[in-house]
């Protein structure tokens, strides 16, 4: 069978000394800074992505895959712990998963959580393999006006998907979008937004705005009122659930897995979606719906499992259409890009060693973070203990020399302190900086293949309606758009929300 | 509590989306537009920054009437002090000074944006940090930085 020659293709290329050593040391960084709260996957692999560019591209793209789903492993064990979400998507996991911990249950917690998020990552793993194939033929009959549909869709789904305010978000998009702009005109080679200075005229760097967007100012947010963390070490005992704690495990880790996996592959969402959506299900679903908040196991297993799947079926519209779920998988085609390798449906065809190399890793990186995270608990809780006014002026030397050593350019650093600023801004308004992030990304393909489409259908814009797979993604667009401002819709979103903020 | 209720966190964002919206339209003014067939350099951009603009008018106007659900809090006025300023240090010296001193200053800099530093550990702090960095990147990862610049009279 096809797939199972490609199977073994994969993990031929991902078992190699050197990328297993890559996976080894993706998967510890990311649970590192999973663990450390006020250092996010995104800005670690903002970071990190100039200098991964030395090593080969399957082994730079593993390495920043692992330290995605490692920092989901990571981050429930600070959830569990000290009641703050290390990652975003841990921020559901805190509620039950303190409360367990509270009740001398925290070892049972933390390896529930590690079982479901390693059987998640495996299930997820599979369908990537099985599911990106056939959407990538799919993907090749896509030409410029269904690109342009399908990016329309990603960003409304970003939108949809973002807390707080529709109208916010949006915005966020289209400022995203302009600042995507900046540089020269690929049709006339014409400076944009450059305000004179050429070394703005290849575009804002991509790296500068992340670090600054995430990495700087969660910084500052964190700085407004800095105190101590209280760690709840002294609880950990039993590490292994009992029989019962299985029975009770399996359905959640299930339907964690499902939702995660479907939810994973939708733009903008990913694993922090997931985890809230599973919350809000096993709660629907539960006998004793008065067990949550109070330390319900269901609470811990269903949506770290939910996490971890969708972090892994993010990958799915990644590397067959080339177009990013999330902020990290915006990260990754940067790092494809300048690997020299187009994202998109090609990759499979002519990159196949990469492309199972890579999905052939994540199982391999999961197995990986089971077998280490469970006995090395003691070391991360240690971390914790590690006091944030350390912690911040190291990462601030880490985001300098990683963003300089992409070219070299000191105006970007000049960007990342105006793009820390406009985000921190941003963050006090309450604007959320996953959309504009997306938009960057997507606004020059955006501007390309809408330009692209509006000259080989001769200036008629019914181009986008005519060809059916380009009105199908707009009419979903517009479907998503119209749910999000309906009423009831709003209502159900903002409950979903609070609940995973309390 | 003012006798009107308003939302103040959604009129400065919607200001702030409408003063850029205006930016970009102002500086995208000199671009060539072209038609819908063939779009111009500034056609794309001027239909966003048009987009941003509406957006940020309907966030303000929806921000009356409304009392504010959250009140913006602090800002880290000392963070954005010291933060900001760290990376923009290290970008006017890294060619200057090189590396080394260069990173060592940055994080120094940094270092102070918590009230909570003390000047030794911050002193000890930078100079692990500079130590260990330069041996990751400039000697294990062979980066090409100098690690002692022509500012220097070394």
């Amino acid at each position: 069978m096809d797939l199972l020659s490609n199977l073994a293709l994969g993990f031929g290329v991902a078992s190699s000394l050197a990328n297993l050593a890559f996976c080894l040391i993706g998967v510890l960084l990311g649970t590192l800074i999973g663990v450390l709260p006020g250092i996010g996957a995104t800005a670690t692999i903002a970071m990190l992505l100039p200098i991964t560019f030395q090593l080969e591209p399957v082994s730079s793209l593993i390495m920043l895959a692992g330290i995605y789903y490692g920092a989901q492993y990571g981050g429930s064990t600070t959830a569990i712990l000290i009641n703050m979400p290390g990652e975003s998507s841990s921020a559901v996991t805190a509620i039950d998963g303190y409360q367990m911990a509270r009740k001398g249950r925290a070892g049972t917690a933390l390896a529930t959580a590690a079982l479901g998020s390693f059987f998640a990552g495996s299930v997820a793993t599979f369908l990537v393999a099985i599911f990106a194939p056939p959407l990538t033929t799919i993907a090749l009959k896509f030409g410029a006006a269904e690109y342009f549909s399908l990016m329309v869709m990603g960003l409304v789904m970003s939108v949809a998907l973002a807390h707080g305010s529709v109208l916010k978000a949006l915005a966020m998009v289209v400022l995203g979008l302009l600042l995507g702009m900046v540089g020269t005109d690929v049709y006339t080679g014409a400076p944009r937004f450059t305000m004179g200075m050429n070394q703005f005229a290849d575009g804002l760097n991509f790296v500068a705005v992340a670090v600054g967007v995430f990495g700087i100012a969660e910084i500052l947010r964190n700085l407004e009122d800095e105190h101590d963390r209280q760690v709840m070490t002294k609880n950990i005992t039993r590490l292994f659930p009992n029989r019962e704690e299985f029975r009770q495990m399996v359905g959640p880790v299930l339907r964690g897995t499902g939702i995660g996996s479907v939810l994973g592959i939708l733009p903008g969402g990913g694993a922090i979606l997931a985890s809230f959506a599973s919350y809000t299900i096993e709660k629907k679903v539960s006998k004793n719906p008065g067990e949550f908040g109070k330390g319900a196991l269901a609470g811990v297993a269903g949506p770290e499992s939910a996490n971890n799947a969708g972090a892994q079926t993010s990958f799915i519209p990644l590397l067959t259409l080339g177009i990013p779920a999330n902020p990290v998988m915006a990260l990754m085609i940067g790092a494809m890009i300048i690997q020299g390798i187009v994202p998109g449906p090609n990759v499979v065809t002519e990159q196949p060693a990469l492309f199972w190399g890579i999905i052939a890793s994540m199982w391999i990186g999961n197995l990986m973070l089971v077998v280490l995270n469970l006995p090395l608990i003691g070391l991360w809780v240690k971390l914790l203990t590690v006091p944030y006014y350390v912690l911040f002026p190291i990462i601030m030397a880490m985001c300098s020399i990683g963003v300089y050593s992409v070219n070299s350019n000191p105006y970007d650093l000049f960007a990342v302190a105006f793009f820390g600023l406009l985000g921190y801004i941003m963050s006090k308004l309450r604007c959320e900086p996953a959309p504009l992030l997306l938009g960057f990304v997507l606004g020059p393909l955006l501007e390309e293949n809408l330009r692209r489409a509006m000259i080989l259908s001769r200036g008629d814009p019914t181009t986008f309606v005519t060809r059916p797979i380009s009105a199908t993604l707009l009419l979903m667009s517009l479907a998503i758009l119209v749910l999000v401002f309906l009423p009831q819709i709003r209502k159900r979103r903002d409950e979903v929300f609070t609940e995973s903020d309390a | 509590m003012s006798t009107k209720p308003k939302d103040g966190t959604d009129i400065a964002a919607g200001l702030l989306f409408m003063a850029i919206a205006a930016f970009f339209a102002w500086q995208g003014l000199g671009l060539e537009m072209g038609t819908s067939i063939r779009m111009g350099p500034g056609y794309f951009p001027m239909v966003l920054s048009a987009i941003l603009f509406l957006l940020g008018a309907v966030i303000l106007f929806k921000a009356f009437g409304r009392p504010d659900d959250e009140p913006i809090g602090r800002f880290a006025w000392r963070g954005i002090l010291f933060i900001l300023p760290a990376p923009i240090f290290f970008g006017l010296t890294v060619r200057g000074l090189g590396f080394v001193p260069a990173l060592f200053f940055t994080t120094l800099i940094a270092s102070q944006a918590s009230v909570r530093m003390r000047p030794l550990p911050a002193l000890i702090l930078a100079i692990v940090v500079t130590i260990m960095s330069t041996l990751i990147f400039s000697y294990g990862l062979g980066l090409p930085f100098r690690r002692f610049g022509p500012w220097l009279p070394l």
